[in-house]
């Protein structure tokens, strides 16, 4: 596209983050601090995840976006289009073909591999910002790795939950070092972080925050001994591929308690439909216990 | 009894501006023993606890303390992160205010369980279970553990910040003015809790009060302050009932009788 | 058989008053003061009131300074300076050795009589306690009771438990009997002669001049000193 630089940014600012990005794999899961530019799009849509993938994009890379999992969605559809005209490289819905993946609260099922890097988009990178107002403090917090305060707050859930109640943004120790917030993906894509052989980078354009976890290490979900980490899933199995083991979204089909359960990740749900696999394809009622509706018992719309 | 001090002060000197707040104070303290550091508001007292401790600094002056593996660390020069798990761990810190230490929001489990948590232990019931016994030995029921302490009485807010404090099994506790600010029966019952914990647990003390009655009856030394000057020090009673210094003679003589 | 052994020595002791508050006034009290007491012996101070009696009992505790002389103590076989001492030996020496029994009792609010006394037993005993109470006709009913409430005689007499409980080789007692009955008077007198017979070394004052009779050895004077002021 003319009048604009490959992939929208200029070289030195490319340059800049390529160095915070850098200084964020040399240590893992700490924050660094980069000029954030301001971008053709609203705070909140990405920001920060567009001027990441933007650095890191060369012509022969193929890019995939997702927003909660899905591929079709305004944002994930803009951004990939946004990349197609400012660089022209190829983009693409299939994990498999990608090799840059940017993601909003969502990492795709299928195991990701050495020659790939995904790109979080971070609404709020400090992990401790819930427990500590101050920015100054929670940095001295990272720096003596002074975490036993969310500990405390998992020690709560529990006291009042009976377990941690915290369902996405999860907060995970990376590299047995430092707490970091791994975005708002769902608590059930935690343990995909741990040893994901893909490079993983984190971008808060707002927060002007770069993180990173290299490939291969450790991250782990906090937890007690005697309550540990758990992930959880909607009990059902996807209505249109019959996936039992991937993330599903609940779906409101109608404005008489009809819902569905399908896949989050829409590549993922097309690749095992593609294969033959199928679900009831009916939506639920919510009155129906869940054992009726798994015989079929729904109602369609 | 060791001949070791556990802290040791020397030469400590301190303005805010023209203001003198220490004045070449001395002091030290042996394992398992209370100091009352008594004086009249604008003393110096309170400074002097913060420079003991550690959250401030001296104009001049040094702080010693000795770990328990009898190593000697100058508590000045200690890097942020040792002072600071210092205080986490083989120190403790009761505010005036239980409200300055404590987590409202946090559950009274969740307050004395922090500093645990803090040191790694990781095992839920354990904490628990550990909370729980810190709060009867400070006298609050068992099946208070769950509840916010805003729920609490002034009283019961001081000793939930005791057993928050004490969880870690602290050598060293510098209080300031745990008895200020609550009723006279109150008072009682936590002049003798903190009285009976500090003895059956030896832990050393530097409580600052303005209170000589509080000082009599915890405190096995005495310093009496003015102006930044240490004027008195010696054995409690001695220097309370036979005073040397003539500021000593009048805060013994205005105490009321009760 | 050997002498007992000299347990409390008071040499060349000086005491005065200084009331910076009253213009610096000085108040002499006592003056070269000797005194020596041996293993199971029992001194008695006397002396006009005002002559300076509790001020030596309270010198010889530790309790005021002594301006010039010795006072020294045998404490885990050596002589101690009490007048010289730093402080955290005195504490040692009062924990171990030297007993005070003073005219009121001052204790931390709330805590039970038989907390008071069991604290200050070698051994926390609480049954030692218990009996030592009992001895001293505080009935069963009281002992789970802070002393505060007490009668004057009854807070005596916690404190006189207080006192003895502890086993120290040396006690001093401050008007032991002042406001007890005679029955309870005498059960003290004979608290007094048993630890005598153990060896304890005493030095008390005693107004009764009965009670002074029956457990005193000896006594020793105290003249009021001139005002120099």
């Amino acid at each position: 596209m003319n009048g604009y630089n490959f992939a929208y940014l200029d070289e030195q600012t490319k340059r800049m983050i390529r160095r915070a990005l850098l200084k964020a794999v040399a240590i893992p899961g700490h924050q660094v601090p980069f000029g954030s530019r301001e971008m053709p799009l609203p705070y909140g849509w990405g920001t920060g995840g567009i001027q990441v993938t933007a650095s890191v994009l060369g012509a022969d890379d193929t890019l995939k976006v997702i927003d909660q999992g899905a591929d079709d969605t305004t944002n994930a559809v803009s951004i990939r289009r946004f990349f197609a005209r400012t660089a022209g490289v190829a983009t693409t819905t299939d994990t498999e073909q990608a090799t840059i993946i940017q993601t909003r609260h969502r990492i795709p099922e299928k195991k990701l591999r050495e020659d790939q890097i995904i790109v979080y988009q971070v609404p709020q990178p400090e992990p401790l910002f819930k427990l500590e107002s101050s920015r100054a403090e929670t940095r001295r917090m990272h720096a003596l790795a002074e975490y036993g305060a969310m500990h405390v707050r998992l020690y709560e859930d529990i006291t009042r939950f009976g377990q941690v109640a915290i369902s996405y943004d999860y907060p995970v120790m990376v590299g047995g070092r430092f707490l970091m917030a791994p975005s708002p993906i769902p608590a059930f894509d935690n343990p995909k972080m741990h040893m994901m052989p893909a490079l993983q980078l984190f971008g808060a354009g707002r927060e002007k925050r770069i993180y990173a976890i290299p490939p291969y290490t450790e991250v782990r979900s906090l937890d007690f001994e005697d309550h540990p980490f758990r992930t959880t899933r909607a009990p059902h199995r996807c209505a249109l591929c019959n996936a039992d083991n991937s993330y599903l979204d609940e779906v409101v089909t109608d404005d008489r308690g009809g819902r569905m359960f399908v896949c989050s990740d829409t590549d993922h749900c097309e690749t095992r439909q593609e294969a033959g696999h199928a679900g009831t394809g009916e939506a639920l009622v919510r009155e129906a216990p869940v054992g009726s509706a798994a015989r079929g018992g729904g109602m369609k719309p | 009894m060791t001949d070791e001090t556990l802290l040791s002060a020397r030469d400590l000197s301190l303005h805010f501006g023209k203001i003198p707040a220490l004045v070449g104070v001395d002091a030290d303290l042996w394992p398992g023993e209370v100091l009352a550091v008594v004086g009249e508001s604008g003393s110096g007292k309170t400074t002097l606890l913060n420079v003991l401790s550690g959250r401030m600094r001296a104009d001049a002056g040094a702080v010693w303390y000795r770990d328990p593996a009898r190593r000697l660390h100058d508590v000045h020069a200690m890097p942020a992160p040792a002072l600071r798990a210092l205080h986490r761990s083989d120190w403790g810190f009761v505010h005036q205010n239980p409200r300055d230490n404590l987590r409202m929001a946090v559950s009274a489990g969740g307050n004395v369980g922090e500093r645990l948590m803090a040191a790694g232990n990781r095992h839920y019931g354990n904490i628990r279970a550990e909370a729980i016994d810190w709060l009867t030995q400070v006298e609050i029921d068992a099946d208070r553990v769950d509840d916010m302490p805003r729920t609490f009485s002034g009283g019961m807010l001081q000793r939930l910040q005791i057993a928050r404090t004490l969880v870690t099994h602290p050598r060293l506790v510098f209080m300031d003015e745990p008895t200020g600010g609550l009723d006279v029966s109150v008072q009682a019952r936590l002049l003798d809790l903190i009285r009976s914990l500090v003895a059956r647990l030896n832990i050393a003390v530097v409580l600052v009060t303005h209170d000589l009655a509080v000082a009599r009856l915890l405190a096995h030394r005495i310093m009496v302050m003015q102006r930044g000057v240490v004027v008195e020090t010696g054995l409690t009673d001695q220097v309370l009932d036979d005073p040397q210094h003539a500021y000593t003679q009048l805060l013994v003589s205005s105490v009321l009788q009760a | 058989m050997s002498a007992p052994p000299q347990m409390l020595r008071v040499e060349g002791l000086d005491k005065q008053f200084t009331l910076h508050l009253r213009g610096g006034l000085h108040l002499p009290v006592l003056h070269a003061v000797e005194l020596a007491v041996h293993a199971g012996e029992c001194v008695a101070l006397a002396g006009p009131s005002g002559a300076g009696k509790s001020t030596l009992l309270r010198s010889l505790y530790g309790n005021y300074r002594a301006d010039a002389g010795r006072i020294l103590v045998r404490h885990d076989g050596e002589m101690v300076d009490i007048a010289r001492a730093p402080p955290r030996t005195v504490v040692q020496v009062r924990a171990k050795t030297l007993g005070y029994v003073s005219q009121f009792l001052r204790v931390v609010p709330r805590v039970p009589a038989l907390d008071i006394v069991a604290e200050a037993a070698p051994d926390r005993s609480r049954e030692a306690a218990a009996a030592l109470l009992h001895r001293l006709n505080i009935p069963a009913r009281l002992h789970a009771l802070p002393p505060a409430t007490f009668s004057g005689g009854e807070q005596q007499r916690v404190n006189l438990a207080r006192g003895f409980i502890g086993g120290h080789p040396i006690l001093l007692l401050d008007e032991p009997t002042a406001s007890l009955d005679a029955a309870n008077r005498d059960i003290v007198i004979a608290m007094i002669a048993d630890a005598k017979a153990r060896g304890v070394a005493i030095v008390g004052i005693f107004h009764d001049a009965e009670v002074r009779g029956r457990v005193a050895d000896r006594l020793l004077h105290i003249a009021p000193l001139q005002d120099a002021a």
